[in-house]
């Protein structure tokens, strides 16, 4: 099989203006409309409850992922404490609603906050250290952070959960899958937005000058560690504003789902869906979610087979099986992403039949 | 003229898929003979050696035209590990040891070409050539002196009882007598195992007093060749590379003029 | 007192089998930079199979710690050949994530076949293996455990001092370069140090299992509370990993024992934050010269 690759040809910019436009063509800017018309106008009125609950949750873990992939795609920060993060921004958030009676627009934001600062603390160590010795570090921040949580019983009442009053606003109850899907997806294009621009920015520029190469970007006068503490910040940022958002759409929370597993997960989205692009992190947490959808479904199908569950076989690792596989496949086929594989597909018909 | 060990035909090598450093070098050496490789820095002397030891691939580069043709057999674009073991060796510029590893384990690396063959009679042999390596057989490579460890490298590649020995900049930052100590000894191992040897240098005069032929090198391609006398008797040479003006005489860096003639090699 | 000591004694015993648990994740990090999070996984996989050919195969106990001990070595070898070969060169968070991917999949395998249950090997050890030094009483799988380890610390060392291949093994682990210019095949040695490191990983999750029994999920934590040790350590020293094994689990514990059992599991992980923070490259590790 041939490999695919992408043909850089067909580049015409002239100037800077040309190379940071977000859309090259007009075409572009059409679709995304048409996109995002059909999304809100057609997709909450026609889809059924299990549709639209997978969508938000598709939502709010893309906006998690984003928040990463400005982390491991943009600055080169390696961080496996990203599942914690996200637990940090649901209980800040819970906690808020119930103790000190925030209102939710307030307190989701103030749970980002909180979690950007944990988040910093976290991305200490990178002023110190590089590469697996910093992924080590995060790795141990995971352990700690998810070890608080369920042993801070006065404050997170530990393995017992917290309950979240639903988000009113005025007198308008946020409830139900279709409103929160308006919700959610609302908070997804403003912090996709967000990111897009703060990668066109200055600050952009020096994450990824950070993420090729560190010396030579310190040596370009860019205060290095101050950077990184910025990343990790907006990274766990969007991590705890995904968290809030989370536990407010499940309405109860416990510390079991900010596990490892969630940290590796987030890591998968943002391979999958293509490291260093952020409409390739919705893609990735499109990707993960369905995968985990498709595969519950499927080991549903399996499970009231009789003769399979009589042999006493257990399919939910199969699960796990094929997760494992997906991301081994993706590492080794195409190491960067479903963003890539449309950037080829995008190209290709772009420059058809005349490509070189 | 002798046999012919190695020849380069015409090979142009690209990195990257976008650089270009090697733009139509040929070359030849003749089986027994010292062969030096001259010029500037980004000549490409080096890449010239790798091409031929096969360590471009680990650097993302590629022999993308021409043939490399030693024995008569095409090794271009072939894995070092094969290359090895026809007998080529290649010792790198700037030494490169093996920092957490002894002296003798060190040399005893250099066997890798035939593993499970008895290497003491080796041990002897480079002992033999550097004398100075025997009391520092036990200590790590790491703390040796610079001297020692162009010692080190270059018996290393001899335990391989290589047929082509390339030596990359044997002289880097060594003193000078120190230097005139290596090119002895490099010297006695092309009489005495009739080794071939290619030798890299920055520091022509040494390396033209032990060399029978000589190349010069500049932005990729060969300049000047001729045997070591023609080489040293030539005024451009003799200008640009031994420090001496036309008449022989010692001449001052600043009465240089080498913007004047470089034009005209070409 | 007795107390202390026998806390003392459990904890030495627990740490050296981190310590030799986390040989074989060094031996890997030596040989090819790469970090593997599907170390506990392979743990797990020598602990299963020896499980299956002792209950099902009803094979004796010698022979099927030998077979065990070659298949693992021909799994790591393959492991290698199909996964991470085509990745040399690839940037590292590529190569962690692979090693992750991995450790899902075999995860997925081993509760696909063998369940999540917990699984005991029938008993086989001799009783002449107890110790009893006063009050304190040593199991005999601690002092088995004690055995094996000192037996495979000294093979190491021997390989790797004496023999042709280990010596080319830390040469590559030393300058890759260079070891490609003498002719070194850098990719035997990647796998070769796979393969080893397989087997050493079965071996420990052989004995692991003999002691706590046969499961997935303790098997694979213990692959994780393999990193505060290396880091301890020092990622590249295999002689700091078996030192550093036993402070770890004199650390865990002393703090099961004295403070809370809750606090065990995350203690290794406080400390690992504490010695990046100071000493990044840990107790024995060699410290990298990184030049522009």
């Amino acid at each position: 099989m041939k490999k695919l690759s992408f043909h850089p040809c067909g580049n015409y910019r002239e100037n800077y203006a040309q190379e940071l436009a977000i859309f090259d063509t007009w075409f572009g800017r059409v679709c995304l409309g048409v996109f995002l018309a059909v999304l809100f106008g057609v997709a909450p009125f026609m889809l059924s409850p299990y549709l639209l609950y997978i969508l938000n949750t598709i939502g709010i873990l893309a906006i998690g992922a984003i928040g990463l992939n400005i982390l491991i795609g943009y600055t080169g920060q390696i961080s496996l404490g990203h599942g914690a993060f996200f637990g940090v921004g649901a209980y800040a958030a819970a906690i808020l609603a119930t103790r000190l009676d925030v209102p939710f627009y307030l307190s989701i934001p103030a749970a980002g906050a909180i979690t950007a600062m944990v988040g910093m603390v976290i991305g200490i160590p990178s002023g110190r250290l590089k590469g697996l010795y910093l992924t080590i570090a995060t790795l141990a921040g995971q352990f700690i952070i998810e070890y608080v949580l369920i042993q801070w019983e006065s404050l997170t009442r530990g393995t017992m959960g917290i309950t979240l009053p639903a988000p009113k606003i005025f007198n308008w109850t946020i409830a139900g899958d279709q409103a929160f899907f308006f919700f959610i997806f609302i908070c997804l294009v403003l912090t996709t937005w967000f990111a897009v621009n703060i990668m066109r920015s200055k600050y952009g520029r020096a994450f990824i000058a950070i993420r090729d190469n560190d010396r030579a970007a310190e040596g370009m006068g860019i205060p290095i560690f101050k950077y990184k503490i910025l990343a990790f910040a907006i990274s766990s940022f969007y991590a705890g504003f995904a968290g809030a958002l989370w536990a407010y759409y499940m309405v109860s929370i416990t510390t079991e789902p900010f596990n490892l597993g969630l940290s590796v997960e987030f890591i998968a989205m943002v391979i999958i869906g293509g490291m260093g692009n952020i409409p390739g992190a919705i893609l990735g947490a499109t990707f993960i979610t369905l995968l985990n959808e498709a595969l519950r479904f499927v080991t549903g199908i399996l499970m009231n087979v009789g003769m399979i569950t009589s042999m006493g076989l257990n399919i939910a690792p199969l699960r796990e099986f094929v997760f494992g596989l997906a991301i081994v496949l993706f590492i080794l086929l195409e190491p960067k992403g479903i963003a890539e594989l449309w950037r080829i597909l995008r190209s290709n018909f772009r420059l058809w039949p005349f490509s070189y | 003229m002798g046999k012919l060990l190695l020849q380069l035909n015409n090979i142009s090598v690209v990195y990257s898929n976008v650089i270009q450093v090697l733009k139509g070098v040929s070359l030849s050496v003749e089986q027994g003979h010292i062969v030096s490789l001259l010029g500037s820095n980004g000549a490409g002397k080096t890449t010239t050696l790798k091409a031929i030891s096969g360590l471009l691939k680990p650097e993302n580069g590629e022999v993308t035209d021409g043939s490399i043709l030693y024995n008569g057999v095409n090794i271009q674009n072939q894995p070092p590990e094969f290359i090895t073991r026809q007998g080529i060796i290649q010792v790198l510029e700037g030494r490169q040891p093996f920092k957490y590893l002894t002296i003798e384990e060190n040399l005893r690396v250099g066997t890798a070409t035939r593993p499970g063959k008895p290497f003491k009679q080796d041990l002897e042999m480079v002992y033999h050539y550097f004398p100075a390596l025997v009391p520092r057989r036990k200590a790590l490579a790491g703390y040796c002196s610079g001297g020692e460890l162009q010692m080190l490298v270059i018996g290393r590649a001899l335990m391989a009882h290589p047929q082509l020995l390339m030596l990359d900049e044997p002289s880097l930052g060594l003193a000078p007598l120190v230097v005139q100590e290596i090119f002895r000894i490099i010297k006695k191992i092309n009489e005495e195992h009739s080794t071939t040897i290619v030798l890299v240098e920055q520091n022509a005069n040494m390396a033209l007093q032990v060399a029978h032929y000589g190349y010069v090198m500049e932005n990729g391609k060969i300049v000047m060749e001729g045997t070591s006398k023609e080489l040293s008797d030539n005024p451009d040479v003799k200008e640009f590379y031994l420090g001496m003006a036309a008449s022989g005489i010692t001449k001052s860096y600043k009465d240089v003029k080498s913007y004047r003639r470089r034009k005209r090699w070409l | 007192m007795e107390f202390f000591l026998q806390l003392l004694v459990n904890g030495i015993c627990v740490g050296l089998l981190y310590g030799i648990s986390a040989m074989g994740f060094v031996m890997i990090f030596k040989a090819s930079s790469v970090l593997n999070f599907a170390h506990g996984e392979l743990l797990a996989l020598g602990a299963f199979f020896f499980l299956s050919l002792v209950t099902w195969g009803k094979l004796p106990i010698a022979a099927s710690f030998i077979l065990t001990l070659v298949g693992c070595f021909i799994l790591g070898f393959l492991i290698e050949k199909f996964f991470l070969r085509p990745l040399i060169g690839e940037k590292l968070i590529f190569v962690i994530m692979l090693t992750v991917g991995l450790a899902a999949m075999f995860k997925g395998l081993i509760l696909l076949i063998w369940g999540g249950n917990l699984h005991t090997y029938p008993e086989f050890l001799p009783e002449s293996l107890e110790l009893n030094l006063g009050a304190i009483y040593v199991a005999p799988v601690y002092s088995a455990s004690l055995v094996i380890g000192v037996i495979f610390l000294v093979l190491f060392g021997l390989f790797f001092k004496k023999s042709s291949q280990g010596i080319f093994m830390r040469s590559v682990a030393d300058n890759q370069k260079a070891a490609l210019s003498l002719g070194v095949n850098v990719r035997r040695v990647f796998a070769l140090s796979w393969a080893i490191a397989a087997m050493v990983a079965c071996m420990s999750g052989i004995v692991l299992g003999i002691i706590n029994g046969v499961n997935v999920h303790d098997l694979s934590a213990i692959g994780l509370k393999v990193f505060p040790v290396v880091i301890l350590g020092g990622l590249d020293s295999i002689g700091g990993a078996i030192i550093a094994g036993i402070i770890i689990g004199l650390l865990e514990t002393f703090t099961g024992g004295y403070l809370s059992p809750s606090l065990r599991d995350v203690v290794p992980y406080i400390v690992l934050v504490f010695i990046l923070m100071v000493k990044p490259y840990g107790l024995f590790g060699l410290v990298e010269i990184e030049r522009v």
